[in-house]
């Protein structure tokens, strides 16, 4: 017992390390076996959006907070698609129970997202995902450069000010190079 | 054995994320980490009973170390002690889950511990669930490749975690699923998409019984198939099991069955769906005698709305292993906006029907027959039992009705037969109308008000309910919120309670910390169809989250 927490000292300790030097910075989005609506199985490394930004967003039929955050952004989704070019990309981490609701959920709600399935948290463990809502910004490189934690209303606001972040940087990175 | 596993993989983690950290400024280990603590005090009005430790915690941290088609990661737990509701097994702190991993794109290799699901899990579904304290990772190898384009092959073996340890039992599994229009070039177009798979699931456990002779191995088999055609889809997935007597079914030497069907079709605007299901003694663990939600190979689906407003969440639905015919259908509807029914914004709304129940069983009488082998029961096929173990109808609307007011109405009837679902003998059967109304105002784009009005009327156990909720909340970091749930129906006069909580939360990224203070009702808390039971209890509630 004491050498397990020995050893989880360590871990904490070299956690601690990260945590002084660390940025999402730079970490590209891993790479897990999740399905599209009609079944077929998807590589998350095959997400693109010709090297313009993109929305992840974790949420479950059964998640109120996600539902309204996936709601308000429906709203707004067609201006933001216009001003930055972005696209947003669901992932349901529905279970074989709620699973099959999923798509005649999506389109019960009008939302025009590019969606798929995680039914066995694969993905959702390899984006550290503890609970839904959990959105990820994700720049031209296929870099997570944002990530944000559960939804109140008008945190939507946050979300595309980091999308116009992305933008920004990557504008002023470009005319750097030049 | 274990333990040497963890100090190599701990020495792989350390001595690669070390240098890297120095040597660069990116970090090359993520993980997540949550922690909650409850500080308890005596109630004795709700049943919240003294705890001697004052202070309850459990807490877990991930941590995943990725380099190119190479990972590596684990995850600490601590349960000091297990707050209440959680399996008292789980006392302590440790390292259960460790793996290495290597990924080149068309194969996968796992050593170590790994979740995994085959078809719909009803054969094989090792996940977690960490709310309910559930957890059976398999601790052993997994393969998967693709041989050809379309072809998934997966094979496993291993014992599963129970706490901090690993199961008796072995389970070896493997699993073949085929993706038709891709590996046919002549299908790729096709409009009509074809998937078929197929799982087999063995495991082995010693029979040491000194008096039944048990089966040691016990081999489960699937099949299933899944279409797409335009907005029609139908997957159906079949499951057989030989006899496994254990201490879930009595010690029957019957075999065991599962059908899980799903149709429907949808559009933009439009989703109908309608699932069947017929589960006939297929409780699936490897360790026989285990009880509670641990060691279970197969994961069996509750064919019920998962209900989130708390009232319509009071009587949830667990499958029952033993035997059920379940039954759903369920409508969604997105009226635009500008139509008569979706007025000025649109209108979004769903109806939804389940029902569940026994299916027939004939016992075999073997009294005067020692020699003969308990199969338990028959039963046929499509013949249905009489008893009704759960109903649920219930129509849903949102709306937005002005620029800064939402509205969101339930109304639900329900039928809980709560000595099945709850396992207990003699509790009343009870039926129930909930309503619920949600309103959302929006003072400007950072201040937002929300509540919640319930009421659930019965005159079966506890009798009727009302709660009210009141939130505010302030983008993107802050929310307060108050609420309270009155049983003020209760035809015992001095159970009348108030149950008030009241709870505060901070986000910042992906941090978020809550603190609440009040009573939590004794009652049932589900996570997709398993559920543990909460006590009563009285006091302060932590929880921090993060991920990194």
């Amino acid at each position: 017992m004491k050498k397990t927490f020995q050893q989880g000292l360590l871990i904490i300790f070299c956690l601690s390390l990260n945590v002084l030097y660390a940025q999402d910075a730079g970490r590209k989005v891993p790479t897990a076996s999740i399905k599209t609506l009609t079944g077929e199985v998807f590589s998350t490394e095959n997400f693109s959006n010709d090297g313009k930004p993109m929305i992840i967003d974790f949420w479950a039929t059964w998640c109120k907070p996600c539902i309204e955050e996936l709601n308000a952004i429906h709203e707004e989704y067609v201006d933001w698609k216009e001003e930055t070019g972005v696209k947003l990309i669901t992932v349901s981490i529905d279970d074989a129970r709620t699973m099959t609701r999923v798509a005649p959920f999506i389109n019960g709600k009008g939302w025009e997202y590019e969606n798929y399935l995680d039914p066995n948290g694969d993905f959702k463990r390899a984006m550290n995902v503890n609970m839904p809502p959990h959105t990820f910004v994700i720049n031209g490189k296929g870099e997570i450069v944002w990530q944000h934690v559960g939804f109140t209303e008008g945190s939507q606001e946050e979300l595309i000010e980091a999308v116009r972040n992305v933008l920004k940087e990557e504008k002023a990175a470009s005319e750097k190079a030049n | 054995m274990k333990r040497t596993f963890t100090q190599a993989v701990l020495f792989i983690l350390i001595s690669t994320i070390t240098p890297a950290v120095v040597a660069q400024n990116t970090s090359p280990i993520h993980g997540n980490f949550q922690l909650d603590a409850q500080y308890y005090f005596k109630d004795s009005l709700i049943g919240a009973p003294e705890v001697p430790q004052k202070l309850l915690s459990n807490g877990f941290a991930n941590f995943e170390y990725v380099k190119g088609d190479f990972s590596a990661g684990l995850r600490y737990e601590s349960y000091l002690d297990p707050i209440l509701g959680y399996d008292s097994r789980y006392q302590g702190s440790g390292i259960p889950y460790r793996y290495l991993k290597y990924n080149n794109g068309d194969l996968e290799v796992t050593a170590g511990s790994f979740y995994e699901q085959f078809g719909s899990g009803i054969i094989l579904r090792a996940y977690e669930e960490r709310g309910l304290g559930y957890d059976n990772a398999i601790d052993g190898f997994r393969v998967k490749y693709i041989p050809v384009r379309g072809v998934t092959v997966k094979g496993l073996i291993g014992r599963q975690r129970s706490f901090f340890s690993t199961a008796e039992g072995l389970v070896r599994a493997a699993d073949l699923e085929w993706n038709i229009n891709e590996s046919c070039d002549s299908m790729a177009g096709n409009k009509t998409q074809w998937i078929l798979g197929g799982s087999f699931v063995s495991k082995y456990q010693k029979d040491q019984d000194p008096v039944f002779n048990l089966p040691e191995n016990v081999g489960a088999g699937a099949g299933r198939i899944s279409m797409n055609s335009g907005g029609w889809f139908a997957n159906a997935e079949y499951a057989y099991k030989i006899n496994d007597p254990s201490g879930g079914n009595g010690y029957i030497y019957k075999d065991g069955q599962a059908l899980l069907l799903n149709f429907g079709y949808t559009k933009k605007g439009f989703g109908a769906l309608f699932g069947a299901k017929r589960i006939d003694n297929m409780g699936f663990r490897s360790d026989r005698d285990a009880t509670g939600t641990n060691l279970m190979i197969n994961y069996l689906p509750a064919l019920t709305k998962n209900h989130t407003y708390s009232l319509a969440a009071l009587y949830p639905y667990a499958t029952q292993p033993n035997g059920e015919v379940g039954l759903q259908g369920e409508l969604f509807f997105n009226f635009k906006s500008g139509s008569t029914l979706g007025g000025k914004y649109g209108t979004d709304l769903s109806v939804n029907y389940s029902r569940a129940q026994a299916i027939e069983k004939t016992l075999i009488d073997t009294v005067g027959n020692p020699d003969a082998i308990d199969l338990g029961y028959t039963s046929g096929f499509l013949k249905f039992g009489k008893e009704v173990y759960f109903e649920d109808f219930n129509i849903e609307i949102n709306k937005k009705l002005s620029k800064k007011l939402r509205m969101h109405l339930l109304y639900m009837y329900l039928h809980y037969n709560k000595s099945v679902v709850e396992g207990r003998s003699s509790e009343p059967t009870v039926y129930a109308h909930i309503g619920v109304l949600e309103l959302g105002y929006k003072l400007n784009s950072k201040n937002n008000l929300r509540t919640e009005i319930h009421h659930l009327y019965t005159k079966h156990d506890k009798q009727s309910w009302a709660v009210l909720l009141l939130e505010y909340s302030l983008a993107p970091h802050w929310f307060i919120a108050g609420f309270d749930q009155y049983n003020y129906g209760n035809n015992d006069v001095d159970q009348r309670i108030h149950y008030i909580t009241g709870t505060v939360g901070y986000t910042r990224k992906t941090n978020r910390i809550t603190l609440g203070y009040g009573r939590q009702r004794a009652g049932i808390f589900c996570v997709g169809g398993v559920c543990r039971t909460v006590p009563a209890s009285n006091g302060f509630l932590m929880s921090i989250t993060s991920s990194f």
